[in-house]
């Protein structure tokens, strides 16, 4: 049975030209990129090649790039390092409530010793409010840290606004881009960021990668000490295959993000259409139009999210969900709860979100066998035939 | 997290799904808050539950759960239905996830709640 992967917010599957590179890496050039002789300079020459690529599709310097092992560690960064810099100037962050954990979970660490964070609220379409973000700043504020897109529901911030605001304040500004990275259109400048996130995984390239860009003269203390790689902010042996395979996967996804990007937009909407005509009771999650183009959250009512899961699972078909039962805390989520879903509403949470491997056939498949996975699970749910039985009543 | 093959089968092809007319006990437990509700229902005759069925809203534990313990109650008398613990359900089911075995304790309570609604309509 074909499988139809439709959980690029998640991974993605690494592209054939990505792998090839790297498995050519793997095999000969597997020297140590600060040693001196030929096959460490080989490495080295090979890794800077990537960071002048990744650098240049952002508008930065190659000195403004270093690696890391992925989004998760280059958020932890941003905000330890920013934090652990800036303790005699202040202690207070602003970030917002529907952050990855990666962003909040070091927020909820500092808090404990002694930091002050304000959790910025969204509104019902998953977007911030620039002002909010002005009207929180305080004279202890150090660090100010909004996703540029949301994983889960793919809503879009004001990134470009918040910056002003930021730099007219001089406050260290941070925006975790590992869902909008080659996706969206990213120059440093213009949005006025002191760092950002990538993730090498979530644009058909390798697990274990990332990068973080640091503005010269930001400032910014590691969270790891040992050598001298990545000037001393991230030591360690360079992941060379990684960044590498990193490096290519982000040059290929940007010279396609004009194509793509409508590609997946066109197929993403017309599964929302499809969706809309066969299934009743359901809604929309995130904004309707400043979306990432490839997500759709979409709330399917009287019926649970993993079950949903789980019967597309059975024709090949992989999607997420925001579910309590599908998160390790059963506490449904919290980008949906934030934008004031209901917990009887987040439960019936499917998070769909496409790439550039899924085809027209591939929304022809899901629209065919949605509908009835759906209907199936409802046949047997109490609060739909409640709620029938109430519409029943209620017509008399 | 990975189920059995047991709980694919149950939460697949699930076991006495559905309304039953008229039931002797009704057991209704969770909350749409949480995302997990079971309604089971029995059908008791010389204290012996001689037919069940449910309706769950939940995950694929919740399902899977529900439709084994209807299959472990059938046919018992009240007495040794009341034994039935959530352990013996996930156990039944060839093991639960940790984080998925307050499933089977929702069964187990949508078991107890149906008998307990037997014995007050009894005494009615």
């Amino acid at each position: 049975m074909a499988r139809i992967y439709l959980d690029n917010n998640a991974t993605t599957p690494v592209r054939p030209e990505v792998a090839e590179a790297m498995v050519g890496l793997l095999r000969g050039c597997y020297g140590n990129p600060s040693t001196l002789y030929c096959i460490g300079q080989e490495a080295h020459v090979e890794m800077e090649h990537a960071r002048d690529v990744l650098a240049g599709l952002i508008g930065a310097d190659r000195e403004e790039i270093i690696f890391t092992s992925g989004g998760t560690e280059g958020d932890n960064i941003s905000i330890f390092g920013v934090a652990k810099a800036n303790r005699k100037k202040g202690n207070h962050i602003i970030t917002t409530k529907i952050e990855h954990h990666a962003v909040l979970n070091p927020c909820k660490a500092l808090e404990k010793e002694g930091w002050e964070v304000t959790y910025l609220p969204v509104d019902r379409e998953g977007l911030v409010d620039p002002d909010s973000v002005g009207r929180a700043i305080t004279d202890k504020t150090v660090l100010i840290s909004v996703m540029h897109a949301n994983n889960e529901v793919g809503t879009i911030q004001p990134i470009e606004e918040i910056g002003k605001i930021a730099n007219a304040k001089k406050i260290t500004f941070h925006s975790d881009t590992v869902q909008s990275f080659c996706k969206l259109p990213i120059n440093v400048d213009k949005l006025g960021v002191n760092l950002l996130t990538a993730s090498g995984h979530k644009l058909y390239g390798p697990k274990g990668v990332g990068l973080l860009y640091i503005r010269k003269g930001t400032k910014i203390m590691p969270m790891m000490y040992g050598g001298h790689q990545e000037r001393s902010l991230r030591p360690g042996t360079e992941n060379v295959p990684g960044i590498v395979g990193f490096g290519r996967a982000a040059e290929l996804l940007h010279s396609e993000m004009g194509t793509e990007e409508p590609r997946l937009r066109k197929m993403r909407d017309r599964l929302w259409d499809g969706i809309k005509k066969a299934v009743p009771f359901i809604r929309l999650h995130g904004h309707p139009e400043n979306r990432l183009a490839n997500t759709l959250n979409v709330g399917f009512d009287f019926v649970e999210g993993e079950s949903i899961i789980l019967s597309l699972d059975e024709y090949g078909i992989c999607a997420a969900s925001g579910s309590a039962c599908t998160s390790d805390t059963l506490e449904p989520s919290h980008v949906l709860s934030a934008m004031g879903v209901p917990p009887e509403h987040a439960h019936g949470a499917i998070r769909f979100s496409l790439g550039r491997e899924n085809t027209e056939s591939d929304i022809d498949k899901l629209l065919e066998v949605l509908p009835k996975a759906v209907e199936n699970l409802r046949s047997f749910s109490p609060i739909y035939k409640e709620y029938l039985r109430s519409q029943g009543s209620a017509a008399g | 997290m990975a189920y059995s093959e047991k709980v694919m089968d149950h939460f697949r092809h699930p076991r006495n799904v559905g309304e039953m007319e008229n039931p002797d006990g009704t057991g209704k437990v969770g909350n749409p808050t949480c995302g997990d509700i079971m309604e089971l229902y029995i059908k008791v005759k010389d204290d012996t539950i001689v037919d069940a069925k449910f309706q769950t809203l939940g995950c694929g534990a919740a399902i899977a759960t529900s439709s084994m313990v209807t299959e472990m109650v059938k046919g018992k008398k009240i007495d040794e239905a009341l034994t039935i613990s959530n352990a013996m359900v996930a156990e039944a089911l060839g093991g639960l996830p940790p984080i998925k075995m307050h499933c089977s304790v929702l069964a187990e309570e949508a078991l107890r709640s149906a008998i307990d609604d037997y014995h007050k309509k009894k005494k009615a």
